[in-house]
């Protein structure tokens, strides 16, 4: 990942989201009016959110396997910039619901479920902090982040499903597969969620590299 | 032969599982002050919460009284479970290491804690009502509540013990990992409860119970794959 071509790309594609999500036509429906306009800004961040964690279970998995320090970087790293995500989709998720819901916070399921899943791995870097030995460190954080994102799953795949929500996608709203997702959403839709996620790793792969130096100088 | 082989394996996993919770089972008797300082804390928060609301017994509401149940029961949980693996020292850990392997030692502890919180739920259950008042209607539905809720608190707590046994401040750690863990299937817990409260069939709580059993057998999973790299030192 050290060309240049997919970070110009990343640039590019963001542009795109940006003016693109402001400016194009979007559906006119009642309530929603132009916050449907998150879809490009809010649903991206969770996405973004779940790769980056995806790929810090990678890692995790990765270093119980060879015990390279490497993979523990990382995969702290890929957590860290899941989490930044996370707070991002909670925030951008306040200010939609705001606008739609009347208020910042309403107990909603989904609302509720993120913060679980944010406690989560906020908790994961608490036990980094807690564990002096570099060694037992990485183990241990390891087994957590493996534990963290299968307690993970049920949270944002399954509960927010049985429960009644007035998050588009469940309860009888409209979400993906329904007409508020037609082509002209699609259009900025799908590079939205591309880009985000590839300034995601971007920043994680920055945050490595300045956290190998920082090891090589310290020894 | 190798079906054979899966099944002497098998036999010898099982009766080193069964050997070591009969270890625990001695312990736990010949300490008895463990048990007791539990036993003690269930009985006097439940005191502290029918003093402090002051209330004279059947007055509380249903929903109070169930949501007050269940986090005296997350806490009572998290005490008994956090002892399994914090009390244990260092050089007890070497000793175990050279006798059995890493998963019969998590399996045994799961059951083993799941029959404790068993014990201690229902006795909780008893002294709430008594202190508290019973509003259950269908008490069927409660007790198999009781019983799932006292396996996830065993499965989700015990691997959160051992991962917070290896830090230094291991009882904040405790409560720090465990409740974000354990969140979801107390969700499910509560709302099966509140179910059997309002005397509500069992088809109203169905689904509630497949999820609940679903995401201990993730966490249970993930357990019994992680341990043995947990304990590697």
């Amino acid at each position: 990942m050290k060309k240049y071509w997919w970070k110009g790309l990343t640039i590019l594609i963001l542009f795109y989201v940006i003016i693109g999500g402001f400016l194009l036509e979007v559906p006119r429906l009642n309530i929603l009016n132009e916050t449907i306009r998150a879809l490009y800004f809010h649903v991206p961040m969770w996405f973004g959110m779940i790769i980056m964690l995806a790929i810090s279970l990678y890692h995790s998995i990765a270093f119980l396997n060879k015990s390279n320090p490497i993979s523990d970087i990382r995969a702290s790293e890929y957590a860290n910039i899941g989490v930044v995500f996370g707070v991002l989709g909670i925030v951008t998720g306040m200010f939609w619901a705001q606008y739609t819901w009347g208020e910042w916070w309403s107990g909603d399921p989904k609302q509720n479920a993120s913060a679980i899943g944010l406690l989560i791995y906020l908790a994961y870097f608490v036990l980094r902090g807690s564990l002096e030995d570099q060694e037992q460190k990485a183990r241990i954080s390891a087994v957590y982040n493996i534990f963290a994102f299968c307690a993970l799953i049920p949270l944002l795949f399954i509960l927010p499903r049985l429960t009644d929500s007035l998050h588009p996608g469940s309860g009888g709203n409209p979400g993906f597969n329904a007409y508020d997702l037609d082509s002209r959403l699609r259009l900025v839709f799908y590079p939205a969620v591309i880009g985000w996620a590839l300034l995601g790793v971007w920043v994680a792969t920055l945050r490595i590299r300045i956290r190998k130096i920082e090891n090589a100088l310290y020894q | 032969m190798a079906f054979d082989n899966i099944v002497a394996k098998f036999h010898l996993l099982n009766s080193s599982v069964l050997n070591i919770i009969k270890k625990e089972l001695t312990i736990e008797w010949r300490q008895r002050y463990a048990i007791n300082g539990i036993l003690l804390y269930l009985v006097s928060t439940i005191f502290i919460c029918y003093l402090s609301f002051n209330v004279r017994t059947n007055v509380l509401q249903p929903i109070t009284w169930n949501a007050l149940f269940w986090i005296i029961q997350l806490f009572v949980a998290i005490n008994a479970i956090a002892k399994s693996f914090i009390q244990d020292r260092e050089g007890r850990y070497l000793y175990y290491y050279s006798l059995f392997s890493a998963k019969s030692l998590i399996i045994a502890r799961t059951i083993y804690n799941s029959a404790l919180m068993l014990v201690l739920a229902i006795l909780g259950f008893v002294i709430y009502s008594v202190i508290l008042g019973n509003p259950i209607e269908n008490i069927a539905l409660f007790l198999i509540n009781l019983v799932l809720a006292s396996i996830s608190f065993s499965f989700a707590l015990t691997m959160i013990s051992a991962i917070a046994s290896k830090a230094s401040n291991s009882q904040t750690l405790m409560a720090i990992l465990g409740f974000p863990v354990i969140l979801p299937m107390l969700l499910m817990i509560i709302k099966i409860s509140k179910n059997a409260i309002d005397g509500l069939d069992y088809s109203a709580s169905y689904q509630e119970i497949v999820t609940l059993v679903a995401i201990n057998m993730i966490v249970a999973t993930a357990s019994y794959i992680l341990f043995p790299y947990l304990w590697r030192n």
